[in-house]
């Protein structure tokens, strides 16, 4: 709440920068405003800047900082025995330390030592706080009197105000790069971490998956096995039943819209596949877990087969139907992409539509489509939500559709959800999954656009 | 594709023979080659039908499962308030007010509709046909309206969730007593409850103006939409500039060289990168790094900026490269700076396109819940969060949450849930359309 009075009251002041400059430059102009190098309006900008960027910059520097600060600053009084403690329990510790400073309940006594930690942490945010604002606001202020100061007939404020909307505009242009190599690091960080206590081959090619690390040594059926095979089976069983389902039908719905249906069809036809495309996952994952796994349970049952209540089989339908406009999508632009020319000949030569469709536009388009298909599968290795809330848990290496399998995806989410402390095997596993979730999708994702683009450029 | 190519096959030996036997057997095979072309067209067809029809089995299913639970079974309860149940000292002070002991006046007022109930299990058994939240009722009403102690009050309050679904109809009295979750008494108590007339059925207010429960009845989704708008609010202001400051530059500025198409690779991968991965990030960049706080709009805001900045960029890009040269060419000539063609001229003409983009990016990002889990966003909170500090979380996230929970009240509201949801994502790709159409230029 302070943060945001602050910020708005730094806002203000750079809107006050603005009217401030410009009516500066033109009290410098004279009256004659042809004096100025540039409008008045980019005198205005120039003080803005100058009064606002620095001031937010060391805005957000504090605010990103203040939490660890602050921490250690309180770590550092309390006496040795508590300093000496592990690190996550003194964790615990600050988050305890944090509550009580906000008046919230507390998952311990509350003893003296622990009540003036929480008095410190407070004063310490406090006085933080108190000086982030004097020093935010009296740099919002020189800068404010500064960049007025500079003002005159022959400062090229254009020009300055310019340089800076480029370069916010070249920062934000590399954001995309940042982002991958913020995954990048990110991924890799822990999973070297993982790497460390868990051998990479036992990963890639153990056969059992059994996150729960022994808590104690001699603990039965928890022995924290790390193979990581049922996982990528599992995933590879779901996604190829997706397959199963969105191949065709997208394919086939795309051949019939570009190829057979009537404008009117096509104006109904392609809105459906875009709604279907523009529902959530979770909506998907419920439909799945509330639906279609009972509805396929009850009618195995009815024909004397037996189908778990979180069989892939499920999950894997109702991510085809999710993936279907998708594939359709694909295969709709590289159909149309098809030149006219080699349809008439077909026609020419005497072949009807499907003759036509089969033997000449599917194979050219071919390449397309199988970039399609990848990107699709793709999609399907990494969706959530569906096999969060349809599929199982248990990691079991079978490739029967009406049993229960686990994915890569919903052990990540297991793993990540709830307690973490960040030294476990357990919670690093879940990023070395995400590795090599994001080394797949984006190997599946560079070839298929490769293979999509070389298309294009064929027919262009 | 067999079919056609023994019909090539068959026809190729008859060439050689005269025409009128070729001509005969294309004939012969024609009727075969017809048929094979209505049913490959057929095949087209189904494929559509299917996906239509799973979309209209999904909508039917969620509205099925869901409409219910926009009202709530009420009861009518006669309550006395004695004022020395609840201010013993008469002293008004809002404190002993809330925190008076409320249950047993209920109690009392259920107690009261069925004396000849003695025995103290049947009591106890009795009590459970109100919700638990009965007792908030009554102490809001109190809270509000002070001169109501010592007098009698008629209140309506929820019945518990399990009486609310028998009374909906969900759950049959037909079936064996052990299998279902409302017991035999409770169904003739509430029958004969419903007789006397005090058993009502309203429009279900709790469901949009309360956050999370542990009691369905008294559960709502509005501190998911408050959490939902915040996070989004974030998630704009994040990504709209720098996915318009991203795509201006790639479009208008940048010179062609490896850095550019290096830039361009990224943004096209990204778009492919599957959610959770992003929520992976955050997770370890955001909350572990910067010690951000877990379960926060503004971290679930920033991963989500990430996540549709690939859109936005390459909407606004389509959008800015749809400008005609001339404009820009017609700025320049009359002086313009660079940055004034694109800020004055370009921009504008853009900003429909860019604003459909944006929109479309943001009904994406208001539906995405793998990453949000990751950040923490899936702890039960039970407070409105009033600001994008505040732990929180998310109408999709809510839905998951509420589609795990075992009793079936809440698989209504999470069907409710899904409806509003919906409503909401309508309502933006209806303005992105109604933009696309009424503002886009063909030059």
């Amino acid at each position: 709440m302070q943060t945001a009075i602050l910020a708005v009251t730094l806002a203000v002041l750079t809107i006050i920068g603005f009217y401030m400059g410009r009516s500066r430059s033109v009290s410098v102009a004279a009256g004659n405003l042809r004096r100025l190098h540039s409008l008045p309006g980019y005198y205005g900008y120039y003080v803005a800047l100058w009064c606002g960027i620095p001031a937010f910059a060391v805005l957000a520097t504090w605010l990103s900082l203040e939490t660890t600060i602050v921490e250690t600053l309180v770590i550092a009084s309390l006496p040795e025995t508590t300093q000496a403690l592990p690190e996550s329990r003194l964790n615990l510790l600050i988050n305890d330390i944090r509550n009580l400073a906000s008046g919230n309940i507390v998952s311990r006594e509350v003893d003296p030592e622990l009540q003036a930690a929480a008095e410190r942490y407070q004063s310490l945010r406090q006085t933080g706080f108190l000086a982030a604002a004097a020093v935010t606001l009296s740099l919002a202020i020189a800068g404010l009197a500064w960049g007025r100061r500079l003002i005159g007939p022959g400062l090229k404020a254009r020009n300055q105000v310019e340089t800076v909307v480029r370069v916010f505009l070249i920062v934000s242009s590399t954001i995309a790069i940042l982002t991958t190599i913020g995954i990048v690091l990110s991924l890799l960080f822990e999973a070297i971490r993982f790497f460390a206590l868990v051998s990479p081959l036992e990963f890639l090619f153990g056969l059992k998956w059994s996150p729960q690390t022994a808590l104690r040594a001699d603990q039965v059926g928890s022995s924290g096995l790390f193979g990581a095979i049922p996982l990528f089976s599992g995933t590879l069983l779901i996604s190829f039943i997706a397959m199963c389902v969105a191949g065709p039908a997208g394919l086939l719905s795309a051949v019939y819209m570009s190829e057979y249906a009537h404008p009117r069809m096509r104006a109904v036809a392609k809105p459906i596949l875009e709604i279907l495309a523009g529902i959530p996952t979770v909506v998907y994952g419920f439909f799945a877990a509330l639906t279609v796994a009972p509805f396929f349970r009850n009618t195995g049952a009815g024909v004397g087969l037996e189908i778990s209540s979180e069989s892939a089989l499920a999950a894997g339908v109702v991510m085809g139907i999710m993936i279907i406009p998708f594939v359709s999508s694909i295969s709709d632009d590289v159909i149309t992409a098809v030149p006219q020319a080699m349809r008439e000949g077909s026609y020419g030569l005497g072949a009807t539509r499907s003759e036509t469709i089969r033997q000449v536009i599917i194979p050219a388009a071919l390449p397309g489509i199988v970039g399609g298909f990848l990107l699709a599968m793709s999609r399907a290795i990494g969706e959530t939500m569906i096999v969060v809330m349809a599929a199982g848990l248990a990691a079991n290496l079978t490739v029967n559709p009406f049993e229960a399998v686990t994915t890569v995806t919903v052990q990540i989410v297991t793993l990540l959800i709830g307690d973490q402390e960040f030294d476990s095997a357990k919670t690093l596993a879940a990023f070395a999954l995400g590795l090599m979730l994001f080394c797949v999708t984006l190997c599946l994702n560079v070839i298929a656009l490769h293979v999509v683009n070389k298309y294009r450029e064929q027919y262009e | 594709m067999s079919n056609a190519v023994a019909t090539d096959v068959q026809v190729a030996p008859n060439m050689n023979g005269s025409p009128r036997n070729a001509s005969e057997a294309v004939a012969k095979s024609l009727k075969r080659r017809y048929a094979a072309e209505k049913r490959f067209r057929a095949y087209g067809l189904v494929a559509i039908i299917f996906a239509a029809l799973c979309l209209a089995i999904l909508l039917v299913t969620i509205v099925g499962k869901g409409y219910s639970a926009f009202t709530q079974t009420m009861i009518r309860l006669d309550i006395t308030l004695y004022p020395q149940d609840i201010d013993p000292d008469g002293t008004r002070d809002p404190d002993v007010l809330s925190t008076a002991n409320y249950q047993k006046l209920v109690k009392q007022a259920v107690q009261d509709l069925f004396p000849e109930v003695t025995n103290r299990r049947e009591r106890r058994h009795l009590q459970e046909i109100i919700s638990p939240g009965a007792t908030y009722h009554i102490r809001d009403a109190v809270l509000e309206d002070t001169s109501l102690i010592g007098q009698r009050l008629v209140i309506e309050v929820p019945v518990s969730d399990d009486l609310d679904q028998f009374n909906k109809g969900f759950i049959s009295g037909d079936v064996p007593e052990v299998e279902r979750r409302v017991s035999d008494k409770q169904i003739a108590w509430f029958n004969r409850l419903k007789d006397r007339g005090v058993i009502i059925s309203t429009f279900n207010t709790t469901l949009f103006t309360a956050g999370d429960s542990r009691e369905p009845e008294l559960a709502g989704i509005w501190g998911a939409v408050v959490g939902s708008f915040f996070t989004m609010a974030v998630t704009l202001l994040l990504s709209f500039p720098l996915a318009v400051g991203a795509a201006v530059y790639l479009e208008e500025f940048a010179p062609k060289n490896r850095w550019t198409d290096l830039i361009e690779v990224n943004i096209n991968n990204l778009a492919a990168v599957p959610s959770i991965v992003f929520g992976l990030l955050g997770l370890a960049v955001f909350i572990n790094f910067f010690g951000l706080p877990r379960s926060a709009p503004v971290v679930g805001g920033m991963v989500l900026a990430l996540m549709t900045l690939p859109t936005i960029i390459i909407a606004a890009r389509a959008a800015l490269k749809a400008v005609p040269p001339s404009i820009r060419e017609g700025a320049f000539g009359i002086g313009a700076s660079p940055i004034q063609v694109v800020t004055h001229h370009v921009l504008p003409l853009a900003m429909p396109g860019i604003l459909t983009g944006t929109i479309i990016g943001m009904a994406q990002a208001l539906g995405e819940t793998a990453p949000l889990l990751m950040i923490g966003m899936v702890a039960f909170i039970v407070d409105i969060p009033g600001g994008p500090l505040d732990p929180s979380t998310v109408l999709p996230v809510q839905i998951y949450l509420w589609s795990d929970a075992p009793e079936r009240a809440f698989e209504e509201r999470a069907s409710a849930a899904i409806m509003v949801l919906l409503g909401f994502l309508i309502m933006m790709n209806a303005i992105a359309v109604v933009l696309r159409k009424r503002f886009e230029r063909r030059w």
